[in-house]
């Protein structure tokens, strides 16, 4: 069987009768409101856990401290941009070192798709910013306006003094969240405990300000106002998940096998010939999208598994075992009414190369970490002129090298040549010697070096092809660290051997 | 692939009517706020128009609307100009007090004037020079070391001011390699003797009779610019004949036709036509190729 997976808003809507002229429903539809219950249980328990570290985490992150010495930032997470460097507590990249970046985010994709072919939508569920923040300020409605029936009941009542007091109160709380939201982002981009004076002062930038705005609109509109709307009409997340679904992956699910026929139930009836599932509408009334998960796998549905906390609670009262909704795979009620013991199948194809990927970029990434150095340099040849010829018969070259010096003090480099016999190194408007140069602490220089080549050399056959492979290097004068790059020195091509 | 909509069996909702190889879309409605966003964005626009410069408008002659805000992109291009301007003139107060020398001892403002010197020579010296200095016959590559009017920072500051045998600048560069055969000064053969004897500062001559011939007419006529020994004089531009640098080209016929046509190649001065802080920053620059000399102790 394939996961087939469908609207539930539509589902939900009585069924119009067909129109055979063609004529049209609305173009457009309202929300409906959705007012999810507070339900209790092992599901809601692991949101609260999840919610609180990853909030903690976003939250306190910008403020430890790494000791890096007196030239960086002691910020342990850092994104420095007007200095363009990336503080990682032990990490330091560069701008041309982004591939770490783009290394970190092919490993979070990566996990994503694992965890997504092995549990379903476990980030939308429980660790998506989005479901975070929307699950803070319901609870926020909630402390204030009181649960489910009495917020239904708030909006339905005429505007008085008690209405506008709590609905103020919800937002200004709300209002009060998003800025703290907005606020603490801005802490990763800047030294956070100065910031803080700044921002309380008045006088840090004006792009602060702005970024905290931004973000204080956006969560208390997305979070506040738009919620489940961002889940299924705005991120194209649940989209590309669709696909990683196999008959093997493990989703939240109505087991209808056990659960239909449905119907009211009175306490001492038999339970034979009936399913379990007694219509009470706890799994539909703490769904924070509004669908019914008995209609099957759905679109909006999130997977946050509150509806498996509802059902069991019901399920411990009418004395039914536990697991009505439960994580389940699409084969397993297969697998049920064919009388087989259904199968967990964690190790399948997707997942054994999903895991393979993961372990290879992750090997890839640590390796290149581990082995960086701190230094490194590039060579730019002059390609106009391609060499110069001089008065007395020798030639010369020019070369760009540019000394990166990732360490935090200041180094000073020897430059080396080899590879051609009787080059000399020269270097315009040089302060000391030519083969001596002086780096500040992460610090990039570049060097324009000219090399020359006597004439004797020239004329030999060492540069009959008019061109000689050659290398430069600079060697740290107190560690002996040494970095080098292969170019190639050019002169004419020798008359003996002809254009060619 | 347009049929009539039909409704889906799964879900109850009609399909667009659109089939791509049996896949059809569901034909559900937008939802409002997507709705308000549209008309949201179109009242923007309107404001736009408002505050920006928008509709074109029939005012007696064709003109636009101006817009409350008096924006104007001709207006930001200028300001941002000026601002640049404004920017650059920091480091050109000082280019203008300072020596040469001077600027050249402050990484910063040697690093500027390297900059800037790149910038104007592209626009300015490039199509004689070449855009790498490299020049062409007739036109000096800059990045060597033989230079005719000399290659120290003041020498060179001084050819960019004043130009080479450029009339309207009074302290131009001045002097003249006549064409000897076409003044009727030299005969034929004088001039290919002359030409076998200063091949041979080379050690290239081929016909040594010609060359010891030519040794005299040198020294009677040549020597006076190009000394007697050939290298030449920076205070008249001669060229230095005996190294390996040709303006024009060291075979036996260039030189030939140099000694017979003679040679006047023309550099304008840039004095008046550049400020005297680009003139700077060109100098710097040229003189940092690579053969830039050191004045003498």
């Amino acid at each position: 069987m394939t996961a087939s997976i469908t609207s539930g808003h539509n589902k939900a809507k009585a069924p119009e009768p067909p129109q055979p002229g063609g004529e049209e429903g609305p173009l457009y539809q309202s929300r409906v409101k959705i007012y999810p219950k507070r339900v209790s249980g092992t599901f809601r328990n692991l949101k609260w856990l999840v919610m609180i570290v990853t909030l903690g985490v976003y939250y306190v992150t910008p403020w430890l401290r790494w000791d890096r010495g007196a030239t960086a930032p002691d910020q342990a997470v850092l994104l420095d941009l007007p200095h363009r460097r990336f503080y990682f507590f032990f990490i330091e990249i560069w701008p041309q070192e982004v591939y770490y970046l783009t290394g970190l985010l092919i490993l979070a994709a990566l996990l994503l798709f694992l965890f997504t072919s092995l549990f379903g939508r476990v980030w939308c569920g429980y660790a998506c910013p989005q479901t975070v923040w929307t699950d803070l300020f319901i609870w926020v409605e909630r402390l204030v306006q009181g649960d489910r029936n009495k917020r239904m009941k708030l909006d339905k009542s005429p505007w008085t003094a008690t209405k506008i007091a709590k609905k103020s109160l919800t937002h200004f709380i709300w209002l009060v969240l998003s800025v703290a939201t907005g606020g603490a982002w801005v802490f990763y981009f800047a030294d956070a405990p100065s910031l803080m004076t700044g921002l309380l002062t008045g006088e840090a930038p004006l792009a602060a300000y702005l970024a905290i705005a931004g973000l204080t609109f956006t969560t208390y509109s997305l979070g506040g106002l738009m919620r489940e709307q961002v889940c299924t009409y705005m991120c194209p997340w649940p989209r590309i998940q669709g696909a990683m679904f196999d008959a093997d992956t493990f989703l939240v699910s109505y087991k209808p096998d056990r659960g239909e026929p449905r119907g009211p139930h009175k306490k001492g009836e038999s339970w034979d010939g009936r399913g379990d599932c007694i219509d009470c509408q706890a799994c539909v009334a703490v769904c924070p999208v509004g669908i019914d998960i008995r209609n099957g796998p759905q679109l909006e549905c999130i997977q946050c598994a509150l509806c498996i906390d509802a059902c069991n609670e019901i399920m411990d009262k009418i004395d039914r075992p536990r697991g009505l909704i439960d994580y389940e795979t699409l084969a397993m009620p297969d697998a049920r009414a064919k009388g087989e013991k259904p199968k967990i199948r964690l190790v399948r194809g997707r997942t054994i190369i999903y895991s393979l990927s993961i372990l290879l970029t992750a090997a890839v990434m640590g390796y290149g970490l581990l082995t960086r150095g701190d230094l490194e340099m590039s060579v730019l040849r002059d390609r106009n002129p391609l060499f110069v010829p001089l008065s007395d018969g020798s030639v010369r070259n020019g070369y760009t090298i540019k000394i990166l010096n990732k360490a935090h003090e200041t180094r000073n480099f020897s430059i080396e040549l080899s590879g051609m016999e009787g080059l000399a190194l020269s270097r315009p408007n040089a302060v000391d010697s030519p083969d001596r140069v002086t780096v500040a602490p992460d610090d990039v220089q570049s060097v324009r070096l000219y090399v020359t080549a006597p004439a004797d050399i020239v004329r030999s056959p060492v540069l009959a092809d008019g061109e000689k492979a050659i290398n430069i290097a600079i060697r740290d004068m107190e560690s002996g660290a040494v970095a080098s790059r292969n170019t190639v020195f050019r002169g004419p091509q020798s008359r003996s051997q002809g254009r060619r | 692939m347009s049929d009539a909509p039909k409704r889906d069996e799964l879900t109850g909702v009609e399909t667009t009517g659109h089939d791509w190889d049996g896949i059809t879309e569901l034909d559900n409605p937008l939802p409002k706020w997507w709705l308000y966003i549209f008309y949201a964005c179109i009242g923007l626009s309107v404001l736009g128009w408002i505050w920006y410069p928008s509709w074109p408008v029939w005012m007696g002659e064709w003109t636009y609307l101006k817009g409350v805000a008096g924006f104007s992109k001709r207006a930001e291009v200028s300001r941002e100009l000026a601002e640049i301007e404004a920017g650059r003139e920091v480091y050109f107060k000082q280019i203008r007090a300072q020596s040469l020398e001077d600027i050249r001892t402050d990484p910063e403002l040697l690093q500027v004037s390297l900059a800037g010197g790149a910038a104007a020579f592209g626009d300015n010296c490039a199509p004689c020079h070449g855009s790498g200095a490299q020049g062409f016959a007739g036109f000096p590559n800059l990045n060597d070391d033989a230079w005719l009017w000399g290659g120290t920072l003041d020498d060179i500051h001084t050819t960019l001011r004043h130009g080479i045998r450029w009339e309207a600048d009074m302290d131009t560069r001045l002097s003249m390699m006549q064409g000897y055969l076409k003044d009727g000064i030299l005969s034929r053969s004088e001039v290919s003797d002359v030409v076998q004897y200063v091949l041979g500062f080379s050690g290239r001559e081929d016909d040594n009779e010609a060359a010891r011939r030519g040794a005299t007419t040198f020294a009677e006529i040549c020597s006076a610019c190009h000394m007697e020994d050939g290298t030449g004089m920076h205070e008249l531009g001669a060229p230095d004949l005996t190294d390996a640098i040709w303006l024009y080209g060291g075979d036996k016929d260039t030189i030939y036709e140099t000694v017979a046509n003679g040679r006047g190649g023309v550099m304008p001065a840039w004095a008046g036509r550049l400020d005297d802080a680009t003139i700077k920053q060109l100098a710097l620059y040229v003189h940092s190729l690579g053969g830039g000399e050191e004045p003498q102790p």
